[in-house]
């Protein structure tokens, strides 16, 4: 499904990822963990699009196609999803307005009739249980005084609204409390199947407690410094994250710059 | 400057004809009154940008047409019909309405059945005349619209012939609100209109105004609107400006409110229509405990030019006033914002705050906001600020990252920018209009 090669990326001429390969088929769930200022966000940001990245060098394959020509709104119509860290707030646009618009950009590209307002009431309805999401959240403008946990629910739901093909969640996991964290993993778990894929960036062990890797890959240095099965992210739990690179350092594979 | 002169004789020749006209029917104060405003616009001519407050508003374009003003004469053959009326009209408005084509009150055109018994809403003009409001409107009109200081307040008050003067006596709240609906009509061409507005909210009287500004042709035609506002102690008034001119019109508005003791006057101004519009908006606060909160949105594009001056004037202790004006800027558009808030001495425990926040969507769109802020007391809390920027990258990426195409994300954003104005507006048609008019103006569609 996604094949990422020697993919370099820069930030304001900074370079950021220095060499990722990657892999991702379809019905696996990839666990990018990494401590702090390792690109694993910026990962995740390049492979939506973000404009403020600049692709430098390497190739990104979605489904055969070339990902980094795609604008960010096109990969997202293609099937890409990202959660956000920090979604956006959108005032005077509602949650339904905003989630009805995004679903019929997506069935107009893939050449199928959009949903009246009438009609996606129900389905929204029957995706929301997902998150436990009730009919509140939905008349509210998108994101406006969401707590925290709501906003990354909300993200979830939009989710399970637009049904990606891959969907990069982007520390989901961060500032939410135990049960917000129960829901939001529980409604990824309902949304995966063996027909998409989930790459789950992180900084935390935690969040894979609830949803269960296929693979974990560990960033340090813009690099995949260490790859291995769910175990990986145990023992990286235990050990901390200096056990990576500071043996990243002595295998002499230039993480020596890592901050 | 043979233009200049030229127009000044067209200003001119209609105050001699309402003078005729008006010969031996009006009070003898009135007559005073209008003689003294056409010798200072005679003084002072149109404003030139070299003087501070019209710096960065070139008014010479409305000095260069021929302008006709209108002073009260009546045609027959108006194409403005009831159903014009309607469609321009506001649904909760439609029992309380009166109706001005090219600034003159035509009461076959409106209705004020909706009013409660005891509310005045009758022609400027006959209540000057009216021995029982003739001495309340001499103690308040041109009292706090000075046209000492202002050219275009001084050719209203010369030229007006026509208006509307509402009293809302004690204790008694406006269910339905007040409409004061002004419609250019091409019957006249190039029209200059001068109406002229009075409103006095007695003592804990209750009310909502809307004053709408449109069009039923795209005519170049002149705009020329003073409305005053007194409220007694308690008294409270929610105000809707609403200007929608054709894109050709030119459009020069004083709002002037005097408040009581404990009063409430709550502004919302909405700036869409006209290549050139300006508003001058002051607020005195000359008795303790007064509100006010004074918004405005104001949405330009192509070469459209528009100004607000505010002054909000805290004279008296323990006043509060907000303020939040937004705009929204693009092809060559210019917005000027220049916001005032003066603390008298004395004027302590006032609360003042004001916001302008300014959004391009063009490059060559520009904006000159200043607030200022003169504070001559010491125990007050007092805040302001600026800000001119575009649509943020992280929040068009968000959009974008949901499939919805670069244009559309701009422009829900754009629209969302406004709606921190159009959602405190209480009354829904005015809201809904409002919703619609941005979203056709950035060319989006949203329903759910």
């Amino acid at each position: 499904m996604l094949e990422i090669r020697n993919l370099h990326a820069s930030v304001d001429g900074n370079p950021i990822l220095k060499g990722i390969d990657l892999t991702i088929n379809k019905g696996e769930i990839h666990a990018i963990m990494g401590p702090n200022g390792s690109g694993k966000s910026t990962l995740a940001k390049v492979l939506a699009g973000h404009p403020s990245y600049e692709v430098t060098k390497g190739q990104v394959l979605y489904e055969g196609k070339n990902l980094l020509e795609m604008a960010p709104d096109e990969r997202a119509r293609e099937g890409i999803f990202m959660a956000f860290q920090y979604p956006i707030e959108v005032p005077g646009v509602s949650n339904a307005q905003f989630l009805r618009l995004a679903y019929n950009e997506k069935r107009k590209h893939l050449g199928e009739e959009e949903l009246d307002p009438l009609e996606f009431k129900d389905l929204l309805k029957e995706r929301a249980k997902v998150v436990e999401m009730d009919a509140s959240f939905m008349t509210r403008s998108v994101n406006e005084g969401f707590s925290g946990g709501e906003k990354k629910r909300n993200e979830i739901l939009q989710m399970a609204v637009l049904e990606p093909r891959l969907a990069i969640l982007d520390e989901t996991d961060s500032g939410l409390d135990i049960d917000a964290l129960r829901i939001v993993a529980g409604g990824v778990n309902l949304l995966h199947n063996s027909e998409n894929a989930v790459v789950l960036v992180t900084h935390y062990q935690r969040l894979l407690n609830y949803i269960v890797p296929d693979y974990v890959h560990v960033l340090a240095g813009g690099r995949i410094a260490r790859e291995g099965g769910k175990e990986l992210a145990l023992e990286l739990e235990e050990k901390g994250y200096d056990w990576i690179t500071s043996s990243v350092a002595a295998s002499g594979i230039g993480a020596s710059r890592v901050t | 400057m043979s233009l200049i002169v030229k127009q000044e004789g067209v200003y001119q020749a209609a105050f001699r004809l309402l003078q005729q006209r008006t010969a031996g029917n009006n009070a003898a104060w009135f007559a005073r009154l209008r003689e003294s405003a056409m010798d200072r616009f005679e003084q002072l001519g149109f404003p030139s940008i070299k003087e501070e407050e019209w710096k960065y508003t070139n008014v010479a374009p409305i000095s260069k047409v021929n302008f006709e003003p209108v002073v009260g004469s009546d045609k027959s053959e108006a194409t403005l019909t009831a159903d014009e009326v309607t469609r321009l009209g506001y649904v909760e408005a439609q029992a309380s309405q009166l109706v001005f084509r090219n600034g003159v009150l035509h009461s076959d055109l409106g209705s004020l059945t909706g009013l409660p018994t005891g509310v005045v809403a009758i022609d400027l003009a006959k209540a000057i005349a009216d021995e029982k409001y003739g001495e309340l409107i001499r103690e308040h009109l041109a009292r706090s619209a000075d046209y000492n200081a202002n050219a275009f307040t001084a050719l209203n008050t010369a030229l007006s012939s026509s208006g509307a003067f509402v009293l809302i006596p004690k204790g008694i709240s406006l269910e339905s609100p007040l409409h004061f609906h002004f419609i250019s009509d091409p019957v006249e061409p190039s029209a200059a209109a001068f109406p002229r507005v009075l409103i006095i909210g007695e003592e804990n009287s209750r009310a909502t105004i809307i004053e709408s500004h449109a069009s039923i042709s795209e005519a170049t035609y002149f705009t020329n609107a003073v409305v005053e506002i007194v409220l007694k102690d308690g008294a409270r008034l929610e105000h809707y400006k609403i200007q929608r001119e054709s894109a050709d019109a030119f459009h020069i508005a004083t709002t002037s409110a005097d408040l009581g003791s404990n009063s409430r006057y709550n502004a919302t101004t909405i700036n869409f229509g006209a290549q050139l519009s300006r508003h001058d908006i002051a607020v005195k606060m000359a008795n303790e405990g007064a509100e006010c909160w004074v918004d405005g949105l104001y949405v330009v594009g192509g070469a459209q030019h528009t100004d607000t001056h505010s002054v909000i004037d805290h004279q008296q202790p323990h006043c509060t006033s907000h303020q939040l004006y937004k705009g929204i800027l693009d092809g060559k558009s210019r917005a000027v914002f220049n916001g005032k808030i003066f603390v008298r001495h004395g004027a302590q425990k006032t609360d003042a705050m004001q916001t302008n926040k300014n959004l391009l969507l063009s490059n060559e769109a520009r904006v000159d906001t200043k607030p200022q802020l003169e504070i001559l007391a010491d125990d007050v809390k007092c805040a302001h600020g600026a800000a001119v920027g575009q649509i943020g990258e992280d929040e068009l990426f968000y959009l974008e990252t949901r499939g919805i195409h670069h244009n559309l994300a701009k422009n829900l954003l754009t629209y969302g920018f406004a709606e921190e104005v159009i959602a405190k507006i209480k009354v829904d048609s005015i809201k809904a209009q409002l919703d619609e008019a941005v979203l056709n103006r950035i060319n989006a569609r949203l329903e759910a």
